[in-house]
């Protein structure tokens, strides 16, 4: 397996390093994992911060910049960064006015930023926290850790990021993001396997006749293989399952996300389905976004979000941003 | 070898649970999981995401180094300072719990030895059965869940009679876990895909269980 790195010890600073030299709005802490908005702490603003392993990218450090993070913790690869970034994150961000924690629900993530939240509220540090757990590929039930934390995350940070620039108090923010993330629902797939650098390889066997319905962002298999299935008819089968969830109605924001190692080609072909299934379903879609954003290292596949949103997050969701990953309206 | 136990920051002699007795554990575990990271990573590959061993290794090395440059004088701070470690290294779910399980057995011991510092295995036991708890406690996970508790339950248990008990209950407590089906973590999502794997977090509790054993022995405990 061939990669473009040095050894894979360094691979996260590595690519800190270039998001530093690339991005000079950006404050870049590489001994310490910590990526802050140059301008940071903004007076009188909510500070959001987020985090969690690396090769996801441009999650979560690309979303840090005016409209959206306000710092964000790389952890290693597909493991969640420790509490002491997180505080040390959160002090460097907060204006007084407090910091929401947006969190995806994966184990890791939810003990590290809970150990950090104790921490940095013991700093004088106001916290609330989002828990974003979107993907109903996963059964939410004693029996699991609950549902994963994967694309909405975008619109959590996106939406909740604007709010913060219009300078409402934090728990206000985080009752919108709370209602954005219980609006958003999520189903991804996989067409290969990931290789992460650790480990040099495939972590997973996936026949190249299969497909694996309802993988997770981080490699872990999904929980059913099927033989390949057309673009349309895996559009099918994500957003019946997504939609089946969801309930309500009204206009979605759109994302169609790529897992790394699907062009774009191939993206917008599953982009004209997914609308084409959304049509069928009677769901107008008021907002599209394409495009890698929510990754799993090389790993080839497409998830797709709907965020049931209402006419407040569409006009945050317009908001302008200016990120390494996202950006429009400046 | 009557000299091992009277390393700096021990006072007792031959079979005493001194400070050096608890840093020569960690030593020995740091080593264990630098010799099986490769197996503990495999055996995550197959129902987490391949980085068990690579993560245990990064923490348990920084333990290492922190215990060598701080020399805590007593089981209790050497517990407490091994846990801050892992806990500020590792990351994922097993930095905060096997964090939480150190530090809490430290607090334990302390709260039960006062002044002392030397420890009997009992005194020992009821205080890594108090980490055990809070570790249950932190990540919601029972015996029958196919996590770390798996293994450390039955050690703890065990250690009543002997060190090497202890170990060997770990071993088969983590053994007991193939045929189980997650339900904590991120092999909780595969259901009963995740059958027939050995759980990587209690591998690795076996690991820490066979040091301690091994230390003990050596050491005369």
């Amino acid at each position: 397996m061939k990669m473009l790195i040095n050894v894979a010890e360094t691979v996260v600073a590595d690519a800190l390093r270039g998001l530093a030299a690339a991005h000079p709005e950006l404050t870049v802490d590489i001994e310490n994992r910590v990526v802050v908005r140059r301008d940071a702490p903004v007076a009188g603003k909510v500070a959001l911060v987020s985090g969690g392993g690396s090769g996801h990218e441009p999650l979560h450090a690309g979303f840090v910049g005016p409209g959206m993070l306000d710092a964000a913790c790389p952890g290693e690869v597909f493991t969640s960064p420790v509490p002491d970034q997180m505080v040390r994150a959160a002090a460097a961000v907060d204006s007084g006015a407090g910091v929401l924690f947006i969190v995806k629900n994966y184990t890791g993530d939810v003990l590290n930023f809970d150990m950090a939240a104790e921490l940095a509220e013991e700093e004088g540090i106001a916290i609330a926290k989002v828990l974003v757990d979107d993907d109903v590929a996963v059964t939410d039930s004693l029996y699991t850790a609950g549902r994963r934390g994967t694309g909405a995350t975008l619109f959590v940070e996106k939406i909740a990021g604007a709010a913060a620039d219009e300078r409402r108090p934090l728990a206000e923010i985080a009752d919108l993001a709370t209602r954005v993330n219980a609006a958003s629902r999520s189903f991804g797939v996989a067409l290969s396997a990931v290789s992460t650098p650790a480990k040099g390889g495939p972590t997973f066997d996936l026949p190249p006749g299969e497909l694996e319905l309802g993988v997770g962002i981080h490699g872990e298999p999904g929980r059913e293989r099927r033989p390949m299935m057309t673009s349309g008819e895996i559009a099918d089968h994500a957003v019946h399952a997504v939609l089946d969830d969801l309930g309500g109605d009204g206009p979605v924001l759109l994302l169609v996300n790529g897992m790394g190692g699907t062009p774009l080609l191939e993206l917008y072909g599953f982009t004209a389905e997914v609308h084409r299934v959304l049509g069928e379903r009677g769901v107008p879609v008021a907002r599209s976004l394409v495009g890698n954003y929510v990754t799993s290292l090389d790993m080839a596949g497409a998830s797709v979000t709907v965020c049931r949103a209402d006419e407040e997050m569409l006009r945050l969701w317009d908001a302008p941003v200016a990120t390494a990953g996202l950006r429009w309206g400046r | 070898m009557g000299d091992e136990g009277r390393d700096k920051g021990g006072t007792g002699g031959p079979g005493t649970l001194d400070a050096a007795f608890f840093r020569r554990w960690l030593d020995a575990a740091a080593a264990l999981i630098d010799e099986e990271a490769e197996r503990l990573t495999a055996l995550d590959s197959a129902i987490g995401d391949a980085d068990h061993g690579a993560n245990m290794r990064r923490g348990f090395s920084a333990v290492r180094e922190s215990l060598a440059a701080e020399e805590p004088a007593s089981p209790q701070a050497v517990l407490a300072l091994a846990g801050r470690r892992l806990v500020s290294t590792v990351g994922g779910a097993s930095g905060p719990l096997y964090g939480t399980l150190l530090r809490r057995t430290g607090k334990a011991l302390g709260e039960a030895l006062g002044e002392r510092t030397d420890p009997d295995r009992t005194e020992f036991a009821a205080a890594l059965r108090a980490g055990i708890d809070a570790v249950s406690a932190l990540g919601g996970a029972k015996p029958g869940d196919k996590t770390m508790i798996d293994a450390l339950v039955p050690a703890a248990e065990a250690l009543s009679t002997s060190w090497e008990a202890a170990a060997e209950a770990a071993r088969e407590g983590a053994a007991a876990t193939v045929p189980m089906r997650a339900h904590k973590g991120r092999a909780s999502y595969l259901g009963e895909r995740s059958e027939g794997h050995e759980d990587p977090g209690a591998a690795s509790a076996a690991l820490l269980l066979g040091a301690l054993a091994d230390t003990a022995g050596r050491a005369g405990a």
